[in-house]
């Protein structure tokens, strides 16, 4: 079982992108949980989403506490002093920011995949909707789900011009993220 | 003769909900909005709105209103669902005692939130708590595909001609009305079939223009006792008829969920853990774990709280050495869990054992593996004959 | 049973409101920014009869937002008739 934090903002499309992890997930045969924990809900709060797939139904309904991956939407919740907490030993982490880092965040942490998705996502879509493109991101660094199966679950959300410039976003996001491994 | 095997698709506890009831093909569907049963009131809207769902949908301005209009439409002969949770629920309060006296087979999907008094967003079970001598059947679900299939088995249930009483499907909020989670749904000329055995049955008293008869006339003396002993004789069936509903939806959709309880790992176990809804989930995880250490614990999972299910849980308990209940809402008055004092009651018949209560996952609170884990532990020392602490507040004890 | 020490502080549901409440810092919210256009503005006051949290300043012949409790929620500028005010991305004032 492979258990997934995403972290961001109110509006920022955390729910979203978990959700439509959970439906390439399924689409390739895996049993899959996914479940937002916010407080008040309004743009900008904290959101946090919890996802889960494995090749046998998920029993446990608890949020994740020893994620193998964090998904980091918002550069600025770097800052947050539980962001690593009980991350697993080989964990990874996907991060929309403009900056590769230049030194290990956390010992635990041993694969990191960086994409400016705020800018690609400017760029294709108009609007700071950085989601997709971390999905894409998701897909290369981890290999955990295939490209094909998050292009797919993009379109059960999104149809027509909206839906063309996000499969932008999620290739994009695929091909541009930058990989940084330590020991 | 089996049902077809339905379409996997990704979904929330409330999407579930939604579909549960849409393929139950409602007459009247009167819901009002809120957190966290929303997407409920949405998902129904967007099917009418497609053409999938042809009822009435009745745009009420409150949730009194949703579980009046509701009554009233079983009460002439249609099928009725609605939604709620918490505050919604004891809004329309009265409107509940009046379904459940009239003997009206609402089914209503409760998105368990805290009650009023301490204003919270958040899952707690005190709201199907509070209404639980409203004399409703009342049961809890586990998962996504749980709430869809117990859905669908409610009406069946409701509006059976032995029962004639309103449902209402618990299901915890935020950790299951947003959890999402691939679910198979039924195809709908399958549902159609399942619940067929309602139309051979005989027609139940109704509001008819042609033959005109009096509802709700005030019972006096013993005209009251004896709908109230009906009413509860009524309660009494449920149970059998509940295993029967689940059985045979087993064998007809091939998902089947133990009826009044399910028992996890409790043929050979010495000591047991009981409790409900999502936590149920995490529990089995935790009972795997301990189990591979040797401990000989066993799971109940309670899906119906009322009627309470005495008999079946007598004789899953009774033999056993400690048995440790984990409430997700708290009894004012007796300082405890609520599930755990009602089993209390079943002491002379089960036998004087160690039973030990937890109040944990109030307010969204996480009922994590730890806190399971600390239970069984507890439970297990009880067992053991060593002393034990009678009621814990997991989440506000010193211990780490 | 041993209860760790308590961290609410009243009986019931009480919060202080002498202190918290009127520093809550809802600027940090914002996404987005209202930035007025001195010229065109005709200083009517719709905009601060409209602003949720009531932070529109009053100049001498226009108004502006008070960043520091502006939640760049827009009302402003969908209120304003001469179309002065303008919603940009708070990332555009960032460093």
């Amino acid at each position: 079982m492979k258990e997934i934090r995403f972290h961001g903002r109110g509006g920022q499309g955390a729910v979203l992108a978990a959700r439509m992890l959970a439906i390439a997930c399924v689409a390739e045969g895996k049993c899959v949980a996914s479940f937002p924990m916010y407080g008040f809900e309004r743009r900008g709060a904290p959101v946090v989403a919890f996802t889960r797939f494995d090749d046998k139904p998920i029993m446990e309904k608890t949020q994740i506490y020893n994620p193998d991956c964090l998904v980091v939407i918002d550069p600025g919740l770097l800052k947050l002093p539980t962001l690593f907490t009980g991350l697993n030993p080989n964990g990874t982490l996907i991060l929309n920011s403009s900056r590769v880092f230049e030194k290990q965040p956390n010992e635990n942490l041993k694969l990191a995949g960086v994409v400016n998705a705020t800018q690609i996502a400017v760029e294709e879509v108009g609007r700071d909707v950085p989601n997709t493109c971390l999905l894409g991101a998701f897909a290369a660094v981890t290999g955990w789900v295939s490209l094909k199966s998050i292009l797919a679950s993009v379109g059960e959300y999104f149809g027509g011009d909206v839906l063309k410039k996000n499969l932008r976003c999620v290739e994009r996001g695929y091909n541009e993220v930058k990989v940084t491994k330590w020991q | 003769m089996k049902a077809k095997q339905g379409e996997l698709k990704v979904m929330t506890g409330n999407s579930a909900a939604a579909y549960g009831a849409m393929l139950c093909r409602p007459d009247v569907v009167a819901s009002y909005p809120i957190t966290p049963q929303t997407e409920v009131v949405e998902q129904l809207s967007k099917f009418h709105a497609d053409g999938i769902l042809d009822a009435e949908m009745i745009e009420v301005e409150g949730e009194n209103s949703a579980m009046n209009a509701c009554a009233a439409a079983t009460l002439a002969g249609g099928r009725a669902f609605t939604a709620t949770s918490s505050w919604g629920l004891v809004y329309m309060y009265d409107a509940v005692l009046q379904a459940a006296g009239f003997r009206a087979p609402v089914v209503m999907a409760n998105v368990n939130r805290e009650t009023p008094g301490i204003l919270a967003v958040s899952s707690g079970q005190q709201d199907m708590i509070q209404t639980r001598d409203a004399g409703w059947i009342q049961l809890i679900v586990e998962n996504s595909q749980e709430i869809l299939d117990t859905i669908i088995m409610a009406f069946r249930l409701a509006e059976d001609y032995d029962i004639q009483l309103p449902v209402m499907v618990n299901y915890d909020g935020f950790y299951l009305s947003y959890l999402a989670e691939g679910v198979r749904i039924p195809a709908r000329e399958d549902v159609d079939r399942f619940l067929a055995v309602l139309k051979s049955q005989p027609q139940r008293t109704i509001l008819d223009p042609a033959k005109p008869i009096g509802a709700g006339s005030h019972g006096i003396l013993t005209e009251f006792m004896e709908l109230r002993y009906k009413h509860c004789a009524a309660l009494e069936r449920a149970k059998n008829k509940l295993d029967e509903i689940d059985e045979e939806f087993g064998e007809f959709f091939g998902r089947s969920y133990g009826g009044q309880i399910e028992q996890y790992r409790m043929e050979d176990a010495r000591f047991v853990i009981l409790t409900s809804g999502s936590a149920v989930g995490t529990a089995r995880t935790v009972v795997d774990a301990k189990r591979a250490k040797g401990l000989k614990v066993g799971l109940i999972k309670l899906r119906m709280f009322r009627p309470f299910p005495q008999e079946k849980l007598i004789k899953a308990i009774k033999g056993k050495k400690a048995v440790g209940i984990i409430d997700r809402s708290v009894n004012f008055g007796w300082n405890c869990g609520p599930i755990y004092s009602e089993l209390r009651a079943l002491t002379p018949e089960i036998g004087n054992m160690p039973m030990l209560s937890f109040i944990d996952g109030l307010a969204n609170i996480d009922i994590t593996k730890p806190h399971i884990e600390r239970v069984i532990d507890d439970v297990y020392q009880a067992s053991q004959g060593k002393s034990y602490q009678a009621v814990t507040w997991i989440p506000l004890e010193e211990r780490e | 049973m041993a209860i760790k020490k308590f961290s609410t502080k009243y009986e019931a549901a009480w919060s202080d409101a002498d202190q918290l409440l009127l520093c809550l810092d809802t600027g940090t919210w914002r996404t987005k920014r209202p930035v007025v256009d001195k010229e065109k503005c005709s200083y009517c006051g719709l905009c601060a009869i409209y602003c949720p949290p009531q932070c529109m300043i009053t100049r001498v012949d226009f108004f502006e937002p008070n960043l520091d409790f502006c939640k760049g929620c827009g009302i402003c500028a969908k209120e304003c008739p001469r179309g002065a005010i303008t919603m940009l991305p708070e990332g555009d004032f960032t460093s």
